[in-house]
């Protein structure tokens, strides 16, 4: 029997080869990543940052990252764990290990979502046509990750540079939130 | 006469850019920096329009925004088609299509000008008066008549081919409008730092300093000194300069609604431009810099062509080197008349009289006119014009001491100027729910106190005189930016200005004419054709409120929103009751301020964005099969699977016999899957759903029923117990976000204390279910490290491995009543490892079903779905799922409701099978169910059909009903009474196929 | 659309939350005590003032907690934002000023 545990398949994959280059405002899929949802009490909270190898950012709609490996702050006790594909099973393990008898949950949902990179000078500005946050760099800096809503679609926004931004956004909704883009910066082809 | 008004020098056109436009056909030229009305003056065009109500011929009254009359409908085919746009703020480009509304067959000779003969007989109200009976005759006749009658403009032919874009933004200070108020604002504002948006409606920034001739700022004209004021503005980055914007809505908490046309003005349209761009901006601060508006005066035959405003006349001169007439005739009530009769002669219009209400004259500018040799006439008014589609003569008339007025002087003209005074533009800080307080020295209402973070600058707070006006804007910038935040101040910035001042006199009101009231129409609302003595008579037929009044006589309402008309109704209003203006109150300004187009409130969401379409990782595959879809939430779902030649009803049967004869393949990604997980994960369980869930095995599934606290069945679901304190919770497919939200709501708010989390793992799992006695067949090669055996996988059991090298959570779970699995993979994978399992049962025939195919084979077993046979008023019992209740608990969410004595009334609504008579005759789902079709009309109804299907496998026409009392009454004969007769059908048990459930173990 | 001061992400736009309805209406610890009248002024009775009012609004595209609010439904004003669980501040009409003047 073929193993097919390699056959990965974007949701945008076709729109991503049909993307136009626009420096202003690039849009690009980000490669597949391992992803949980950790939830827990304070025990297990101060526990997960050594196990993970990311400290769990404490202050709210912040991320913080170390090597290829990231976690954002989604809500008081609640942070997504970012890694590269495969690192799943490692994860669970050491995680498992040091929370043993503290009381949380660490849900897989590594296919529930997806990566799209917004960059370039127009980037917040084409987010903002369906977010309506302020995404000035001073009430959204640089580090600073949120779930927001774009458009009808519920997404998290993440800013990794001045004029780069992240969207994790679920799966079923990536077509639509990718359609958005493209309109959106249209006016800057 | 081409061209014929149009001034040799001066203006702010760019005579090096002609253009050509049509209005109602005919061909004109203008030149950039036209608008079509001030291109249709320069061509001796006044007549536009003609009035809503009498037909009666219409010019152009002013030279912005408040424009009564000429609106047109533009575009050169349907699909790029507006109507009701006002000419004065139609930009001209080259091939413009205008034409003019509501005439026929033609401008200058309108049937419906007839009307205007009748119109004794159509006062205000006339509608509510005159179409009262017969009654029957309102929808039949008078509606449709008035409808066709009525109305401004048309609707386009065809969709819109325009895209619209939304943008949200935010800034410290949002300055509106662009005046010398806003520009000072901007400059005080930008100055500190902060971010600022500067929008004006116009093409340009400047407002009214676009229309000065003589006015001089810091030793520049003031034009001039707008632009360099631009410039300055330009150069900062923290500053957003938005022309042809218009602020059109004040939304709570300081968002400014501003509508952007982006490409209106250009002839050739950039196609990666959005027609217009709707700017939600959050402000932390607003300076309102909107100006003000002047009022027309209230005098017999105001309306016919050629009788304008003062200072729009003076903007077609100055601005548009647009001459308006030969000839003028000013009615003024204070000295703007002046400066407007002063600018035109100097543009070469000849003043024939200047009539000025006021008993004197005596400021700098009518000594100016006096030393011109105009002819200043004083206490003087004018009782009447005459000129059919163009004004040609006023009649000017002494108003005695007493107040009565003398015998009328006919003046020849072609031109009528009205300067009744400013009235500030309220309308935005209205909008904020902000107080207006009445200046009685203005005769103006003006903001007195706000609610939202706003402050006004300059005329639309009664400030004229410039100097004042830029010093209040600079101020108000400065004040804005620092309540805003903003760490630097301003610097002290003076302005040396030097105009024309042309003071604050008006009059509101109608002005004296000494005629017979009976046959003087004088008019207030232009828009609406709305008389002085519409107004007196809703005053006499008992209407005090201003409200009242606006609605029964139509004053200030279309879409002008009364911005020529409200002050002048008031004061009617105000003398017809010997009641000052401020114990009248005053109409509510509403939104928008100018009318705006529903493309920019749709934005992007139409066509491929109207909605998400969420599909399913499967999705591709079931389109590349030529599956039907159809919505089911948000989702796209495969409907069926038609061959060649199949409708729908063939599919299915096909498909059904398939998965009941050998083995089917079904996408259930879209069920709504929400993970628990924690210490206490059963004991919430135990409290949400209406099992039991402490005894239930890991590695074993429940079905599970949700209530809502009424007690009635808000979802159902598998749930599979994969640890201790793990659960795998499905819902449906359109329940899941609010099963998660009120699964959230009780462990947040009322069980904070319970170890247990909550996650949505619905897009995390493709489903691919395998149904039919050959299922165990097709998997059973496929899967590793799970045993599919009956033994050790027996029904509403789960296990976890791999399947074709993917890791999976299979279940044993069946929605057929079949031998049956459901398939968990991660998302990414589920197409291969459908397409996997596809090839695997291949030998099996196994065929691919939709969700027809679905619901008709859960019908056949009488599984119900909740929201098809459930409506929000059904307990567990009414649907046959008391087994599923844990009687033993002690609680759980709908427990106590469930205990009412109603809910457990033996003539509730219950779930029960129909089998029609005929058994080719298939119900209809809906249809309401009879047990005396013999009863009189209306029938009591004892229940009403859910689900209704042609049943292949049972070779006859099933159903399932929700009936009273319907488990007694098994074995009876209900009725179903339809458009085409009475269906009788025999009440059963609601399981129709394998009653014994014997084929779940294939 | 109105800015609301989550307690946990701070002040953000009213497209991200969803309304809850009353606050300060605790479930009662064991429902089968309660008559039907009390049962159902429970499920149903629901204050609806004019001025102040404490109400549940969830920041479900934000961090997803549930919260209280003190909000002016005259003026669409909040007086405050609080933590669910926590008691309702001590806050009269006059402290409405947090988004306007």
């Amino acid at each position: 029997m073929a193993d097919l545990s390699a056959s990965r398949a974007s949701a945008v994959a076709s729109h991503v080869a049909a993307a136009p280059k626009v420096a202003v405002a690039d849009l690009g899929a980000l490669p597949p990543r391992t992803r949980f949802v950790f939830r827990g009490r304070e025990a297990a909270i101060t526990a997960a940052g050594p196990a993970f190898g990311v400290a769990l950012p404490r202050e709210a709609c912040r991320f913080a990252e170390a090597g290829d490996r990231r976690v954002l702050w989604l809500g008081p006790d609640e942070w997504l764990l970012t890694a590269p594909e495969g690192a799943g099973a490692a994860i669970v393990a050491d995680l498992a290990a040091a929370l043993a008898g503290l009381p949380h949950s660490l849900v897989d949902v590594s296919h529930r979502s997806l990566g799209i990179a917004v960059s370039g000078a127009m980037a917040a500005r084409v987010i903002n046509n369906g977010c309506p946050l302020d995404l000035g760099l001073e009430a959204f800096p640089v580090g600073m990750a949120t779930r927001t809503v774009f458009g009808k679609a519920e997404i998290v926004l993440v800013r990794t540079a001045e004029m780069r931004f992240e969207i994790d956004v679920w799966r079923s909704f990536a077509d639509y939130v990718w359609r958005f883009l493209e309109e959106a910066r249209r006016e800057f082809a | 006469m081409s061209g014929g008004f149009r001034l040799a020098a001066g203006g702010r056109i760019d005579r090096s850019r002609p253009l050509r436009f049509t209005f109602d056909g005919r061909s004109f030229r203008g030149f950039a920096g036209d608008t079509l009305a001030s291109a249709l003056i320069a061509e001796g065009v006044h007549l536009v329009g003609r009035s809503f109500k009498y037909h009666r011929p219409r010019g152009i009254v002013s030279a912005g925004a408040d424009e009564p009359n000429a609106l047109v409908g533009v575009g050169a085919d349907e699909a790029h088609y507006t109507p009701n746009l006002r000419a004065t703020q139609v930009e001209l480009h080259d091939g413009l299509v205008a034409e003019s509304q509501n005439r026929w067959p033609s401008l200058s000779f309108d049937v419906g000008a007839v009307n205007d003969l009748a119109a004794p007989l159509l006062p205000a109200g006339f509608y509510y008066k005159t179409f009262m009976w017969p009654q029957r005759a309102w929808t039949s006749f008078y509606e449709p008549k008035i409808r066709a009658a009525a109305g401004l403009g048309r609707a386009p032919g065809a969709a819109d081919a325009d895209r619209y874009t939304q943008h949200f933004a935010h800034c410290e200070v949002l300055v509106i409008g662009s005046g010398p108020a806003g520009l000072a604002a901007a400059l005080a504002a930008a100055e500190t730092g902060v971010r600022v948006i500067l929008c004006d409606e116009q093409p340009e920034f400047g407002g009214s300093l676009l229309a000065e001739r003589e006015a001089v700022i810091d030793g520049l004209p003031a034009a001039d000194w707008a632009a360099a004021a631009v410039a300055e503005l330009e150069t900062r980055d923290n500053v957003t300069l938005l022309t042809r914007t218009t602020a059109f809505g004040y939304f709570p908490h300081n968002l400014i609604g501003l509508a952007e046309r982006v490409t209106d003005h250009l002839g050739v349209r950039d196609p990666r431009l959005p027609r217009e761009r709707l700017w939600q901006v959050r402000a932390a601060e607003v300076v309102i810099a909107a100006g003000a508006i002047e009022r027309p005066i209230v005098f017999p035959e105001n309306d016919r062509p050629g009788v304008m405003l003062a200072d729009a006349a003076r903007t077609y001169s100055n601005r548009y080197a647009a001459k308006p007439g030969e000839r003028a005739v000013v009615f003024t009530a204070g000295d703007a008349g002046y400066r407007a009769a002063l600018d035109l002669a100097a543009a070469g219009v000849t003043i024939a009289a200047i009539a000025d209400l006021r008993p004197a004259a005596t400021g700098a500018l009518p000594a100016r006119a006096r030393a011109a040799g105009i002819d200043v006439r004083t206490a003087t008014t004018v009782t009447g014009t005459r000129g059919r589609l163009r004004v040609s003569q006023a009649h000017l008339a002494a108003i005695k001491p007493d107040g009565s007025v003398g015998a009328a002087e006919a003046v020849p003209c072609d031109l009528v100027l009205m300067a009744g005074g400013a009235t500030p533009s309220v309308h935005l800080f209205s909008q904020s729910r902000g107080k207006l307080g009445w200046n009685e020295a203005l005769k103006a209402y003006v903001p007195e106190s706000s609610v939202e973070r706003e402050r006004s600058a300059g005329a639309c707070r009664g400030v004229y005189e410039l100097g004042a006006v830029l010093a209040d804007g600079y101020d108000k910038g400065s004040a804005a930016a620092k309540a805003a935040g903003a760490t630097t101040a301003a610097a002290s910035r003076s302005f040396a200005a030097k105009a024309l001042d042309a003071g604050s006199d008006g009059f509101i009101g109608a002005a004296p004419h000494g005629r017979n009231p009976a046959f003087a129409k004088a008019f207030v609302d232009w828009q609406n054709d709305v008389t002085a003595k519409d107004i007196k008579l809703a005053t006499r037929e008992g209407f005090r409120s201003i409200e009242h009044i606006k609605r029964y006589t139509t004053t200030g309402m279309a879409t002008d929103q009364g911005k020529t008309s409200n002050m002048n109704a008031l004061g009617i209003v105000s003398d017809a009751l010997k009641t000052p203006v401020t114990a009248i109150g005053l109409t509510t300004f509403r939104m928008p301020y100018t009318p705006t187009t529903f493309g920019i409130f749709a934005g992007h969401s139409r066509g491929a964005l109207f909605d998400p379409v969420r599909t399913t990782p499967i999705h591709g595959w079931a389109a590349e099969q030529g599956a039907a879809f159809e919505d089911v939430s948000l989702w796209k779902r495969a409907h069926y699977f038609p061959h060649a030649g199949e409708d729908m009803h063939a599919a299915v049967a096909r498909e059904c016999l398939a998965v009941r004869r050998s083995v089917g393949i079904f996408d259930a990604s879209t069920l709504g899957k929400i993970e628990v997980v924690g210490p206490d994960a059963a004991e919430f369980m135990n409290r949400m759903y209406t099992n039991a869930w402490a005894k239930l095995g890991v590695g074993r599934l429940r079905y599970g029923v949700m209530l809502r606290e009424d007690g009635f069945v808000t979802d159902d679901g598998v749930v599979g117990r994969l640890a201790e304190d793990r659960f795998h919770v499905t819902t449906t497919t359109g329940g899941a976000p609010r099963v998660l939200q009120m699964m959230e709501d009780y462990l947040q708010t009322e069980w904070p204390d319970l170890d247990v989390w909550l996650t949505s793992t619905t897009e995390q799992w493709a489903v691919i279910a395998v149904q039919g006695p050959n299922a165990r067949k097709v998997l059973e090669p496929l899967v590793e490290g799970i045993d599919l055996s009956p033994a050790a996988l027996p029904h509403m059991s789960a296990a976890t491995g791999t399947i074709c090298g993917v890791p999976t959570r299979l279940f044993r779970v069946s929605f057929t009543g079949e031998l049956g699995f459901e398939v968990n993979v991660p998302a990414d994978l589920g197409r291969v490892v459908w397409e996997a399992i596809f090839a695997a049962g291949a030998p099996y025939g196994i065929t691919p079903y939709g969700t027809e195919t679905m619901h008709v084979l859960r019908a056949e077993k009488g599984y119900i779905i909740v929201g098809q046979e459930t409506d929000g008023t059904a307990t567990p019992d009414d649907v046959g799922l008391g087994w599923a209740v844990g009687k033993a608990k002690k609680d759980f969410v709908g427990k106590r409701s469930l205990a009412r004595a109603s809910m457990s009334a033996p003539g509730r609504k219950q779930l029960v099978g129909l089998l029609t008579q005929d058994p080719q005759v298939v119900l209809e789902e809906g249809a309401q169910i009879v047990a005396d079709p013999a009863a009189p009309v209306p029938m009591p109804m004892v229940g009403h059909v859910t689900s209704s299907y042609a049943s292949a496998v049972v070779g006859r026409s099933i159903a399932l009903a929700m009936v009273k009392g319907g488990r007694a009454r098994i074995g009876e004969t209900l009725y179903v009474p339809m458009p085409g007769g009475t269906i009788p059908v025999t009440v059963t048990e609601p399981v129709f196929y394998d009653p014994k459930g014997e084929r779940l173990d294939g | 659309m109105l800015i609301i001061t989550c307690p946990h992400c701070g002040p953000r736009p009213e497209l991200e939350f969803r309304y809850g309805g009353e606050a300060h209406i605790a479930r009662p610890a064991d429902p089968s005590t309660l008559t039907d009248e009390e049962w159902g002024a429970f499920l149903y009775q629901r204050a609806n003032p004019r001025g102040l009012h404490a109400e549940r609004w969830r920041h479900v595209a934000g961090c997803g907690r549930f919260f209280n609010a003190l909000r002016d439904t005259q003026s669409d004003f909040f007086a405050a934002t609080y933590p669910a669980g926590t008691p309702r501040p001590d806050t009269d009409a006059s402290g409405v000023k947090e988004s306007g003047r």
